[in-house]
């Protein structure tokens, strides 16, 4: 296990659960800034529950390990402070928000970032959010629509990537964001997220199927099965799950484990 | 000097009196009348289940004087800045009275002046229906002492773009005002009028509004009442809504001050294909009680009654919601609506909720109900996971929450405008 770098999203050894069962078994995993990985895995291998417990939900109790964002642990600390540490989810299924429009929202995600007693310059802060919008195919009057009520699964994806562009995170964790997509859509949504890849973002991609890597091409690609990772190559792999699933993967990680 | 023993004195020497006509005078004499033979409401009444009854016990309150200083008030009136015509009123004098930018044949004018040279008008339309939602005692009440208030008349075919703003301050230790606004809008006119309820300091004040909207054919009327008393004060807030064919009445109460709140609204659908649109907005906090009650009545066909009301209880507040759908014999292929949303922010809060429909005719489509629930965790995790801070993220939730019954107004710039005020305005206790 090499030492987690300064200047990535580390995860240790970690473990975690909901109420008494264990869902996270000893999972280790390093993003580098400017790197993007994907993690594949079956249903119910834990990777959506990985993407929460990263962003500090609390139905969830780490039990051991470390997640360190730039070296620094941020277990214990509260989502929105982990947020404003640079980390950024894309949720699978974003929440609706009644009443409070797109604007407003990220408006209010972006002041929360200023030190206290700085406003948020109006003119500014729309001509950003417009090229951003402009740029992810997003109509400019969805600015006063209220977050994500009556969207597509296209339309919420897209605003999650929307979102991700405005608060400029230095990691991101995107959780099927190709879930419910249609081709032209995923092209979209792909075409937003590969114009933020940079030296100064990394990125853990989730998905369930090879389809959305065609479009964002990781650098390295995971597999995981309860709880852990147990497999990890380049993007060749993922085509090569595709071709032959997971019960190769399996049976290597068993035997290898068998073997020490 | 209370309501009870010095009010009959008061009104037959007071100066500002002079203004009304002798038959109005008379008028009052009878209302007062009324008011004393009235009992006080008891909890067993009906309209006053679960009401809390030591806060309308009147005595210790008097009547107005004039205020000190007017011209700070009127500075102080300060809200929309685009408006057709705006009126001041201090402790029931007029203060300023702007109405440059009304179109020819509006009338704007102090109720008495109505009441004096459109007698026919004034009549026709100035607290003609029973107050049938139990505060009828406390209407005589306001009929008997009324000094001033707006009268708002736009001719037939005649459209305001701009709103009209009317201010209601009230100031002194225990000083009662009795607001009143009077809309009559003929045939296919339309306007905006927004009422603002205030108290010039943080005093204990009583204030017993009443206002009558009557819509003729095809009339379109938008109505707010900005309710932003001192947080020691006592209010009724009585609504009568008369809407003729085709004619759509959308009001909006918004409930951001006071101690206890009254708060009755009753709609007639008189005309095939009307519409009444009944909104509240009821941000409470601290001991705040609101106690509102509704009636929905369609007596002609093919009309539409629409009620959304949003309550967000903080700390040890308290709302009730009693609301009544009837639907007349004649009222063939109505559609009323009637729904209440609790939102609980506190376990110390209290929110009774009581639907009510009754229908009398064939081929109706009715619903009502009450909800009640606590912040959704999903959608605070959400926020927070945007980097919003929790307390901010659930005063978020809770303003889109009363954004989604301002959304109901079909005017996007008064959207706006409510949206300003209320953003200034809440700060929950979350």
């Amino acid at each position: 296990m090499s030492a987690p770098s300064s200047s990535s999203l580390s995860i240790r050894d970690l473990h975690a659960s909901i109420g008494d069962k264990p869902i996270l078994k000893g999972l280790t995993l390093d993003i580098p800034k400017g790197e993007v990985h994907a993690i594949m895995g079956k249903n119910g291998a834990g990777k959506s529950t990985l993407a929460k417990i990263m962003a500090g939900h609390p139905d969830y109790t780490v039990t051991s390990g470390d997640v360190l964002l730039d070296g620094e642990s941020i277990l214990g600390i509260e989502p929105d402070v982990r947020a404003r540490l640079g980390l950024f989810l894309a949720f699978q299924y974003p929440m609706e928000i009644p009443g409070v429009t797109i604007a407003n929202f990220i408006r209010a995600a972006l002041q929360a970032r200023l030190p206290e007693g700085e406003e948020l310059e109006a003119t500014d802060y729309y001509a950003k959010l417009y090229s951003k919008m402009d740029a992810l195919s997003v109509p400019r009057n969805f600015t006063s629509r209220s977050v994500n009520e009556g969207f597509s699964g296209g339309e919420k994806k897209r605003c999650e990537i929307l979102q991700m562009a405005m608060l400029e995170p230095s990691y991101a964790v995107l959780d099927e964001t190709d879930s419910g997509l249609d081709i032209d859509a995923l092209k979209i949504v792909s075409a937003g997220v590969n114009a933020l890849r940079g030296p100064n973002i990394g990125m853990l991609v989730i998905t369930h199927y090879q389809r959305l890597l065609d479009y964002i091409v990781p650098d390295k690609v995971h597999v995981m099965s309860e709880g852990r990772i147990i497999h990890s190559g380049d993007k060749d792999l993922a085509l090569k799950l595709e071709a032959e699933g997971y019960d190769w993967v399996e049976k290597e990680y068993s035997a290898g484990k068998s073997a020490v | 000097m209370s309501i009870s023993t010095s009010f009959p004195a008061e009104i037959a020497t007071s100066s500002t009196l002079n203004h009304w006509p002798e038959w109005f005078r008379k008028d009052q004499q009878e209302a007062w009348e009324i008011f004393q033979s009235l009992r006080q409401p008891k909890r067993t009444d009906e309209p006053w289940r679960f009401a809390n009854l030591k806060a309308i016990d009147l005595s210790d309150f008097h009547a107005a004087v004039p205020v000190q200083d007017a011209a700070s008030l009127i500075t102080r009136s300060s809200a929309h800045t685009s408006l057709a015509a705006k009126l001041i009123f201090a402790n029931e004098v007029l203060i300023h009275n702007d109405q440059a930018g009304l179109p020819a044949g509006v009338l704007l004018l102090p109720l008495e002046e109505a009441a004096k040279n459109h007698e026919e008008l004034f009549r026709k339309s100035f607290m003609t229906s029973e107050v049938r939602l139990g505060s009828k005692k406390f209407a005589a009440l306001h009929r008997a002492h009324l000094r001033s208030g707006a009268f708002v008349y736009v001719p037939q075919g005649v459209v305001i773009e701009k709103p009209i703003e009317i201010w209601h301050w009230v100031e002194g230790e225990n000083t009662t005002i009795f607001p009143h606004t009077l809309i009559v809008l003929g045939e296919g006119a339309s306007a905006t009028v927004i009422d603002h309820f205030v108290s010039s300091r943080e005093e204990r004040s009583l204030a017993i509004a009443v206002n009558d909207l009557t819509l003729g054919t095809n009339a379109k009327l938008h109505y707010v009442g900005v309710q932003d008393w001192s947080d020691k004060a006592t209010a009724f807030h009585i609504n009568t809504t008369e809407v003729e064919k085709q004619a759509v009445s959308t009001a909006l109460q918004m409930n951001l001050g006071g101690a206890y709140i009254r708060g009755e609204s009753d709609s007639h659908l008189l005309g095939e294909e009307s519409r009444s649109v009944m909104l509240s907005i009821n941000p409470a906090s601290g001991t705040r009680e609101i106690d509102q009650r509704t009636f929905q009545d369609h007596f002609a066909p093919r009309a539409t009654s629409d009620l959304l009301y949003h309550n967000a209880l903080a700390d040890s507040s308290r709302t009730i919601f009693a609301g009544l759908i009837k639907v007349e014999e004649a009222a063939h292929e109505t559609d009323a609506y009637q729904k209440v949303r609790n939102l609980m922010l506190s376990d110390e809060a209290e929110a009774n909720s009581m639907p009510g429909l009754e229908i009398l005719a064939d081929n109706v489509r009715c619903t009502h109900g009450a909800t009640s629930g606590e912040l959704n965790e999903d959608e605070l995790f959400y926020m927070m996971a945007r980097g919003i801070p929790p307390k901010q993220a659930a005063q978020l939730i809770v303003r889109g929450f009363f954004g989604t019954v301002l959304e109901r107004l079909e005017n996007e710039d008064l959207q706006a405008h409510l949206g300003e005020i209320l953003d200034r305005k809440l700060n929950l206790n979350v």
